[in-house]
């Protein structure tokens, strides 16, 4: 096989860089591994080693600082038999932060070559996340106040399951690259060199030193044992080719007529667990099996499970244009979270206005017509207390009949909720 | 006619699988995480892939490469994700990768009001981008627009290798309405051209008569190159200011000359007013209230409702607004997309209304700025 450097582009760095080494290890890898140029894409970010996608005649992706294992995700979830070489400097480790632990937890089969040199060669030798505290680098004191980051401690811990840490200068550079390359699973190699243009200039740092130091240091040279488990592509489209197809939205088909031929907006008011947004939409299904036009606006607070719960509901023959309500036709109060926020609402209210609300329920004063329904008497709980006011409006034959309830009903719910709703509507308008 | 119930965000989701979408990547943020939902239940099942990214970054990072390998992509957040994004948008920009990226705005600024609406990004969505250059800006006004316009979005991206934005407003989003799916109109589907075969090819060059690259995938059997660097037509960087220049104008152009051919709004003229109301996103809906209340009451106005709002459609403007003396522009910010038309109307009164309260600005208001300025 030949050679993937493209002859036109040498590498252009400075005298005595590892990054020559590493570029040169990297396409003895290819050669050995038969890869053709379109087999493989370089993605590269910003700084020194991020001009090794220039260096090679493969597919290549040049982005921003520490994003590059953003676009090697994309790109390997599209073209799974892509073989995705990422190069990042210490720099890009640091910013890239996030993206660096996501990868290890998810296990794409991408291979992570980091250039590690100890500083931003590229901007003059500011301090990085693995610079040592007694350097001396362009960033004055400050790396001697943070702590250097150990990679491999870090990726392994996060779930890397393959893992190496390497000189630059070992002779079997090329094997360990190729090593990592041929796992299938996120691979990450932490290569430590020399910067000869910055980092050296002001610490002293030969390729000795640098063995003796990876040497002294627990040693990584592949497979992670407990982080070892099926790669995220594969594993992702096994889990997805299993799931059903979802159907499409329920189409709602006209089969009423609407007991009033113009507007209608109705506001529920009530608080976390009464249904208010269920009673809301089975309102606008019921609509709907008028072919009436319908809108329906939640209103809540983030945290669920307590506090008000609003429902906004328009039902209109022709378009709905402004979906806001300013004076509802219909008020159904059930709950005093949802009352409180709306307060202002009540008085408000005309005449030719309707409040529907439990019997007791203290609501502010309106000279609306009021209908209050004795839960108590007819054993409605609280959850369904909305649908029993849903009831004798229907019953009233304000906004929608009983019939479009109904069949409202039975989109929204099947089996036995579907009975049990029923019975509430029975018991309601029994009375 | 059978009508469904659904809110924007799950239209855009349906415009999204029937213009071929095959990857979403995105992060959870009210009001656009039940696009996130919709996208998690509609494309894995159908040979598409859909991430949840460790962040917004990662998210839109993710559509690049997936856009890069030949995917049709998107992307969706909210202003805060928009912030996260920007470094990325500008990659798509200026390197032409293909992208659909939903704004669902609300309430600013920063992380504002999560489940209030507002249209505060109009101007941040233009000009969010270092180097200034063109985006389209596509903005719905209900969820028949919301998928539709996303159809149109996914081909313009296409057509001109760009990020197209969809700006939608919490109010349309998480609003659920009824639709009548079988009446949605089909634009079509658009893909990017490949290179001619026999040709050599380089991943920038714009041969004569063609304004945009030919795109191949990475992966593909042609050896393709993407860089955010200052390129060259061989996706090389460059210093040279001839090659820098006629780039990045070629970048503007593309779109400011082409966006006649993507000029999207509805026109409703009325005989014997000097008024014209535009407006664009929800607020349109308040204004054809509006319209109808003060026709009722004896003072007609004409009314335009814009969908795309980038690159500016100042042709379309001009021609429509050519016989007004009088424009009243309607928006949920404190005056951004007014500043365009004062800019490209400057003989005409202008009046503005705005509002940033969390609030829809309701019809009564339309009309009392229209009655009393």
């Amino acid at each position: 096989m030949d050679s993937l450097l493209n002859k036109n582009r040498p590498p252009v760095f400075c005298p005595g860089c590892s990054h020559d080494t590493v570029t040169k290890a990297l396409d003895r890898a290819f050669v050995k591994m038969g890869l053709q140029g379109k087999d493989v894409v370089v993605v590269s970010d910003i700084g020194c080693s991020g001009l090794f996608d220039t260096f090679f005649n493969t597919h290549a992706m040049h982005g921003l600082h520490g994003r590059a294992l953003t676009y090697a995700t994309g790109l390997k979830m599209a073209r799974p038999d892509l073989t995705v070489i990422v190069t990042m400097g210490d720099g890009g480790l640091g910013i890239g932060g996030a993206h660096l632990l996501s990868a290890c937890r998810r296990n794409l089969d991408l291979t992570l070559l980091i250039l590690n040199n100890f500083n931003f060669g590229m901007t003059g030798g500011q301090f990085s996340a693995t610079t040592p505290t007694d350097a001396v680098v362009g960033s004055g004191f400050l790396n001697q106040l943070d702590l250097p980051m150990d990679a491999c401690e870090v990726t392994a811990a996060a779930g890397a399951p393959h893992v190496t840490r390497c000189s630059c200068y070992d002779k079997g550079l090329a094997a360990t690259i190729e090593d990592a390359i041929r796992f299938k699973g996120f691979s990450f190699i932490d290569m430590w060199g020399v910067c000869p243009g910055r980092y050296t200039r002001a610490n002293k740092l030969t390729p000795k030193m640098i063995a003796a130091e990876i040497d002294a240091r627990k040693p990584y040279t592949g497979e992670i044992e407990q982080n070892l488990r099926a790669e995220y592509g594969a594993q992702y489209r096994a889990t997805a080719a299993a799931l059903p197809l979802p159907g499409q939205p329920a189409a709602i088909e006209p089969e009423y007529r609407a007991p009033v031929g113009n507007r209608q907006e109705v506001i529920i008011l009530g608080g976390a667990g009464q249904r208010i947004v269920t009673a809301g939409e089975s309102l606008c299904l019921g609509g709907m099996t008028a072919g009436l036009q319908a809108t329906q606006k939640n209103d809540y607070p983030i945290t669920v499970l307590r506090g008000h719960s609003i429902s906004e509901l328009i039902l209109a023959p022709d378009d709905i244009e402004f979906t806001g309500i300013e004076r509802p036709n219909v008020v159904i109060a059930i709950g005093p979270e949802g009352i409180a926020r709306r307060k202002d609402l009540f008085a408000e209210l005309g005449p030719e206005s309707l409040v529907i609300k439990p019997l007791g329920l203290e609501t502010p004063a309106t000279q609306a017509e009021t209908k209050e329904i004795d839960i108590k008497a007819l054993a409605v709980k609280s959850p369904d207390m909305a649908l029993a006011a849903l009831a004798v409006l229907a019953r009233a034959e304000r906004v929608i009949t009983t019939e479009m309830l109904d069949r409202a009903l039975t989109y929204r719910f099947s089996g036995k909720v579907l009975e049990a709703s029923r019975a509430v509507i029975e018991r309601v308008q029994s009375l | 006619m059978n009508l469904s119930f659904i809110e924007g965000n799950e239209a855009i989701a349906l415009g999204a699988m029937a213009s071929g979408c095959r990857f979403f990547a995105g992060y959870p943020i009210t009001p656009a995480t039940t696009i996130l939902n919709n996208m998690l239940k509609y494309l894995p099942p159908a040979d598409g892939v859909c991430l949840q990214g460790e962040d917004e970054i990662a998210s839109i990072g993710y559509c690049l490469g997936a856009s890069m390998a030949g995917m049709k992509v998107m992307t969706a957040t909210s202003g805060p994700g928009i912030s996260l994004y920007s470094e990325q948008i500008s990659f798509a920009i200026g390197s032409e990768i293909p992208l659909v990226i939903v704004n669902i705005q609300r309430l600013g600024p920063s992380t504002g009001s999560a489940t209030l609406g507002a249209d505060g990004d109009v101007q941040f969505m233009r000009w969010g981008n270092s180097g200034g250059l063109p985006v389209i800006v596509l903005a719905p006004s209900d969820p028949r627009e919301c998928y539709e316009l996303t159809r149109h979005a996914f081909n313009l991206a296409e057509t001109y290798r760009c990020p197209v934005f969809i700006a939608s407003n919490k109010e349309i989003a998480m609003t659920k309405e009824s639709v009548d799916l079988d009446a949605l109109s089909d634009p079509g589907i658009v893909d990017r051209q490949p290179s001619p075969a026999g040709t050599d090819y380089l991943p920038f060059a714009t041969p004569d008569g063609i304004q945009i690259p030919y795109f191949e995938p990475i992966g593909g059997d042609i050896l393709s190159r993407q860089t955010s660097s200052t390129h060259g037509p061989n996706g090389y960087i460059t210093v040279d200011p001839g090659q820098i220049e006629a780039n990045v104008e070629r970048l503007r152009d593309k779109l400011s000359r082409a966006v006649n051919g993507f000029s999207y709004y509805e026109y409703d003229p009325v005989a014997d007013t000097d008024t014209l109301l535009i407006t664009y996103g929800v607020t349109t809906r308040a204004a054809m209230t509006a319209v109808r209340n003060l026709e009722a009451s004896g003072k007609p106005v004409s009314h335009l409702s814009l969908k795309t709002l980038w690159p500016v459609p100042e042709e379309k403007i001009n021609e429509i607004a050519e016989k007004y003396d009088r424009i009243v522009m309607v928006e949920m910010n404190l005056g951004q997309y007014v500043r365009e038309i004062e800019r490209i109307l400057p003989e005409k009164r202008v009046s503005f209304l705005g509002q940033m309260n969390g609030k829809l600005i309701t019809p009564a208001q339309i009309e009392r700025t229209v009655n009393y300025g």
